[in-house]
C-alpha cells in the first residue's frame, strides 16, 4: 500500500473517530453537554489525535529507517571482492542495484527468467522499459536487487500493518477513557500547544543547522587560507583553478568586497533615508486620511517590486542615463564628451537600492512616528507650538530610537542585497573610491564562485562559505542592535 | 499681598471677581463631528480670575466646550465649530487670529500627564523657547524656576531639574505639565480633568495650586467630581446632551440650584 493511500486511510478513521467519540460522549450524559467536563467536540479530538498522530509518527520514524536498514543489509550482503572497494565505489554499486530493482518489478515474471542470467540482455530488458543503466549489471547485482526488492515489500507490508493497527487501537483506547468527568480539552490543548512548539522549534532548527553548515563548511576554507589573510587581504583574485592544476593560488582578500558592500549601501541609504523619513512625515502628520489610504499602499507597492527587475531597470535605464547625463555635462564644461560616470557604477547601483528601500523607511518609520502618543502632540500644540515645531522638538525626539532601529534594519538589507548590485555595479573586485566606477560588494561574489561547474573542496567555492558567514554576522549584529534600540523605545511608553 | 491674612486676599479676590470683566464669551456655540453633533448654541461666558468648573455626565460635551477655547478642536478631523468665541475682544475663530498665537494666551492641561521625553528643565523651556520669550540663558533659568515655584514643584525638582521629565510620579508630572503651561505666561489656563489620574493626596496638591493660580489666571476646569468643582471654583457650568443646563455661583448651584437636571445629577440621581 502506498503512502498517500495510508496517510488517506488515516484520515478516515481520524473523522471517524472524531465522530465516534463526541457522540460516545454525548451519549455518556444523555444528551445534556453542560455536564460534561469539556464541549463534545473535544472529546471527538481527543479520539482523531490518538487515531493519527501516533499512526504517523510510526510512519515516518518507518519511512526514514526502513531503506537505511535495508540499504546496509544489502551492502552487507556483497561479495568480499565489492566490499573491498571504495565507499564511493560501493556507493555507485548500491545506486545500480536500486536501479535494476526498479527496472524488475516493472518486468513480467517470464522476462525476468530469461534474463536474470545474462546481464547484458537484462539491461536492454531495462531500457526497453525505460530504466537505463551506467553499465552492465554483475550476476550479484541481480540477486541483490530480487533481494532488495523482497525486503521492500516485507517492509510495506508491515508498516501498513503497524501504522494502521497503532491508528485504530490509538482511536480504540482514546474512545475508551471517555468519561463525562474526562479533561478531553486540557489534553486536546496540550497536543495543541505541542505542535505549536515543534512549529517554532523548526525554524529555530532550521537557522542552527545553516548556521552550522556555514560555520563547516567556512572552517575547511580557513584551514586552506588562513583566517587573517582572508579578513584582512586587500587583493581579491581567486584565479579559477582549472581542475587538477594545483599551484594556482588565488588571493581571498575581504576588504574590497566589504568596503564595497559598505560603499553601496552607504550610497544606497544616502538616497533612502531622506526620501523616506520625509514622506513617513508627510503622510503620518500631514496627509489626510484620503491621501493616506491611497499613497501608503502605493507606497508600498516599490516593495513588492522583485529585486531583479530595479536590476535590469538599473542596467538598461538608470545607468546608460546616468553615463549620457555625464559625458554630456563634461562635454558643456570641457568640450571634452567622454562620460566619467560608468554605466555599471556604485552611483548606479546606490541610487537604484536607494529607491527599493524608500518604502521600507518610510513605512517602519511611519508606524514609528504614529505611534508617538497624541497626549504628546496635544500638549505641544496646546501650548501654542505650530505643527512643525511639535514635529522637530516634540515628535522626532520621541520616535528617534525606534527611527534609528528602522534605519539600521532598512541597512541591513542593503548589506545582502544582491540582484541589484550584480547588474547595476558589476563585478569588479576593485579597491577604490570613486562613486563614478564599478564596485562589487560580498554578495555578488558569493554568486560569482558558486556558480558554473565546480568541485566543492577548492578554496575557490569554499570561500563563499566565507563569505556568507561574514555577511550573516555583519546582517545579524545589525538586526540583533536595531531589535535592541526599537524595545528599548517601546518601553517608554509602556 | 503678604500683609493680608488669607481670608482677606480671598475677599479682595472674590469682589474683584464679581465686578469682573468677562475674559472669554463663548455666543451660540456649536460643534459638529461629521454629522453628529455634540454641542448645542452654548452661550457660557468666563470671568476674569475665577476658576469656572464645567460638570456633567460623560459625554455631555464639557470637554468639547473647554477644547474650543483654544481651538484644540482644530486638531480633530472632521470637527466644525460654529458660533462666536472672544477672548477679551478677539474673536478666536476669526481668519486674521493665529491659532499660535491664541494657544500661548490660552493654556492647556491635559486628563493624562504629558510631559515630553525630555529633561524637567526642557519641558518648562520648551514654550518659552518656541515663543522666542528668553533673550538668555539667565532669562530662561529664571523663567523656569519662576514657572516651577508657581506649580510648587521647584523644592521637589530643584536638584534634578536634568533629568527626564517621564521619571516623576503621576502628581508631579501633571504639576510639571502645569507648570509648563504657565511658562508660556498664558491668560487663560484650560484644564480637562486635571486630576483623574491622579491619588487624593496629588489631588489636594494640585487643587490647591489651582487656587493659588486664580491671583494670575483666569482658570476652566473640566471635572468629573462635584467636591472638586465644590472645593476650586468659583462659577460652575453644568452641562447635559451637548446643552449648557446652568451656570451659576458654585456655592449657589451646590445648595439651590435653578435647574432640575442639576440638582438630580448634583444628588447623584443620574450621569
Amino acid at each position: 500500500m502506498n503512502t498517500s493511500l495510508i496517510l488517506l486511510i488515516l484520515a478516515i478513521i481520524g473523522i471517524a473517530g472524531y465522530v465516534a467519540g463526541a457522540r460516545h460522549a454525548m451519549a455518556l450524559v444523555g444528551g445534556v453537554s453542560s455536564k460534561l467536563h469539556s464541549r463534545p467536540g473535544y472529546y471527538g479530538s481527543f479520539v482523531a489525535v490518538w487515531a493519527i498522530v501516533p499512526a504517523v509518527v510510526i510512519l515516518f520514524v518507518w519511512l526514514v529507517a526502513s531503506p537505511i536498514y535495508i540499504s546496509s543489509s544489502v551492502r552487507g550482503a556483497f561479495p568480499e571482492d565489492v566490499k573491498a572497494q571504495s565507499q564511493a565505489e560501493q556507493g555507485l554499486s548500491y545506486g545500480m542495484i536500486t536501479s535494476i530493482a526498479r527496472g524488475m518489478n516493472a518486468l513480467t515474471r517470464d522476462e525476468i527468467a530469461r534474463v536474470e542470467n545474462n546481464p547484458i540482455e537484462l539491461r536492454t530488458a531495462l531500457g526497453a522499459k525505460g530504466v537505463p543503466l551506467a553499465g552492465d549489471p554483475k550476476p550479484y547485482m541481480v540477486k541483490a536487487a530480487a533481494d532488495l526488492n523482497t525486503m521492500t515489500f516485507v517492509s510495506r507490508m508491515l508498516m501498513t500493518i503497524v501504522v494502521l493497527a497503532a491508528s485504530v487501537g490509538g482511536a480504540f483506547s482514546a474512545y475508551r477513557q471517555i468519561a463525562p468527568r474526562f479533561r478531553a480539552r486540557n489534553r486536546v490543548e496540550k497536543v495543541i500547544l505541542g505542535s505549536l512548539v515543534v512549529a517554532s522549534s523548526i525554524a529555530i532548527l532550521t537557522t542552527v543547522g545553516i548556521v552550522a553548515s556555514m560555520l563547516t563548511e567556512a572552517a575547511h576554507f580557513f584551514a586552506a587560507i588562513p583566517a587573517w589573510e582572508f579578513f584582512f587581504g586587500t587583493v581579491w583574485d581567486p584565479r579559477f583553478a582549472a581542475a587538477g592544476s594545483g599551484g594556482s593560488e588565488g588571493q581571498f582578500g575581504l576588504i574590497p568586497l566589504l568596503l564595497g558592500t559598505l560603499y553601496i549601501g552607504f550610497v544606497a541609504m544616502l538616497f533612502a533615508v531622506p526620501i523616506g523619513l520625509f514622506s513617513a512625515i508627510y503622510m503620518s502628520e500631514y496627509a489626510s486620511p484620503k491621501v493616506r489610504s491611497v499613497a501608503k499602499p502605493l507606497l508600498e507597492v516599490l516593495a513588492g517590486i522583485p529585486t531583479i527587475v530595479y536590476g535590469f531597470f538599473a542596467l538598461t535605464t538608470v545607468g546608460p542615463f546616468l553615463r549620457d547625463l555625464s559625458s554630456q555635462l563634461n562635454g558643456l564644461v570641457t568640450g571634452d564628451y567622454s562620460n566619467f560616470i560608468q554605466a555599471q557604477s556604485v552611483l548606479t547601483a546606490g541610487f537604484v537600492m536607494g529607491i527599493m528601500l524608500i518604502p521600507y523607511v518610510s513605512s517602519l518609520s511611519d508606524d514609528i512616528i504614529t505611534a508617538v502618543p497624541r497626549a504628546l502632540r496635544d500638549g505641544s500644540l496646546g501650548l501654542g507650538a505650530t505643527r512643525s515645531e511639535t514635529i522637530k522638538k516634540v515628535v522626532l525626539p520621541a520616535a528617534l530610537p525606534g527611527i534609528v532601529g528602522a534605519l539600521l534594519m532598512t541597512a541591513s538589507r542593503a548589506v545582502g542585497e544582491t540582484m541589484i548590485v550584480v547588474l547595476a555595479a558589476g563585478v569588479a573586485a576593485r579597491l577604490q573610491i570613486n562613486p563614478f566606477e564599478p564596485m562589487t560588494t560580498v554578495t555578488v561574489k558569493i554568486v560569482n564562485q558558486l556558480t558554473g561547474d565546480l568541485e566543492f573542496t577548492s578554496p575557490q567555492t569554499l570561500v563563499a562559505f566565507a563569505l556568507g558567514i561574514t555577511l550573516f554576522a555583519i546582517t545579524l549584529c545589525l538586526n540583533i542592535y536595531a531589535l535592541y534600540i526599537v524595545r528599548k523605545y517601546r518601553e517608554q511608553y509602556e | 499681598m503678604n500683609m493680608m491674612s488669607e481670608s482677606a486676599v480671598e475677599k479682595a479676590l472674590d469682589q474683584k471677581m464679581s465686578d469682573a470683566s468677562h475674559k472669554m464669551i463663548g455666543k451660540d456655540v456649536s460643534v459638529y463631528y461629521g454629522e453628529k453633533r455634540a454641542l448645542f448654541d452654548v452661550n457660557l461666558n468666563v470671568r476674569e480670575n475665577t476658576v469656572t468648573a464645567l460638570i456633567g455626565p460623560s459625554g455631555c460635551g464639557k470637554s468639547t466646550f473647554l477644547r474650543c477655547l483654544n481651538r484644540m478642536n482644530d486638531t480633530i478631523e472632521n470637527c466644525r465649530v460654529t458660533g462666536k468665541i472672544t477672548l477679551d475682544t478677539d474673536d478666536i475663530y476669526d481668519q486674521n487670529i493665529d491659532v499660535v498665537e491664541l494657544r500661548a494666551r490660552v493654556g492647556m492641561v491635559f486628563q493624562k500627564p504629558n510631559p515630553f521625553p525630555k529633561t524637567i528643565y526642557e519641558n518648562i523651556s520648551y514654550g518659552p523657547r518656541i515663543h522666542g520669550l528668553s533673550k538668555s540663558k539667565a532669562d530662561m533659568d529664571q523663567i523656569v524656576e519662576a514657572s516651577l515655584q508657581r506649580a510648587g514643584l521647584w523644592t521637589e525638582v530643584k536638584d534634578r531639574l536634568h533629568e527626564s521629565g517621564t521619571g516623576l510620579s503621576g502628581g508631579q508630572q501633571q504639576r510639571l505639565c502645569i507648570a509648563r503651561a504657565i511658562a508660556v505666561s498664558p491668560e487663560v489656563i484650560l484644564m480637562d480633568e486635571p486630576c483623574s489620574a491622579l491619588d487624593p493626596i496629588a489631588t489636594a496638591k494640585v487643587e490647591e495650586l489651582i487656587h493659588e493660580l486664580r491671583a494670575n489666571y483666569t482658570i476652566v476646569i473640566v471635572t468629573h467630581s462635584m467636591q472638586q468643582a465644590a472645593r476650586v471654583s468659583q462659577r460652575t457650568a453644568m452641562f447635559h446632551l451637548g446643552q449648557l443646563v446652568e451656570e451659576n455661583d458654585t456655592d449657589k448651584m451646590f445648595t439651590n440650584p435653578d435647574d432640575q437636571r442639576t440638582q438630580d445629577y448634583i444628588m447623584g440621581r443620574f450621569g
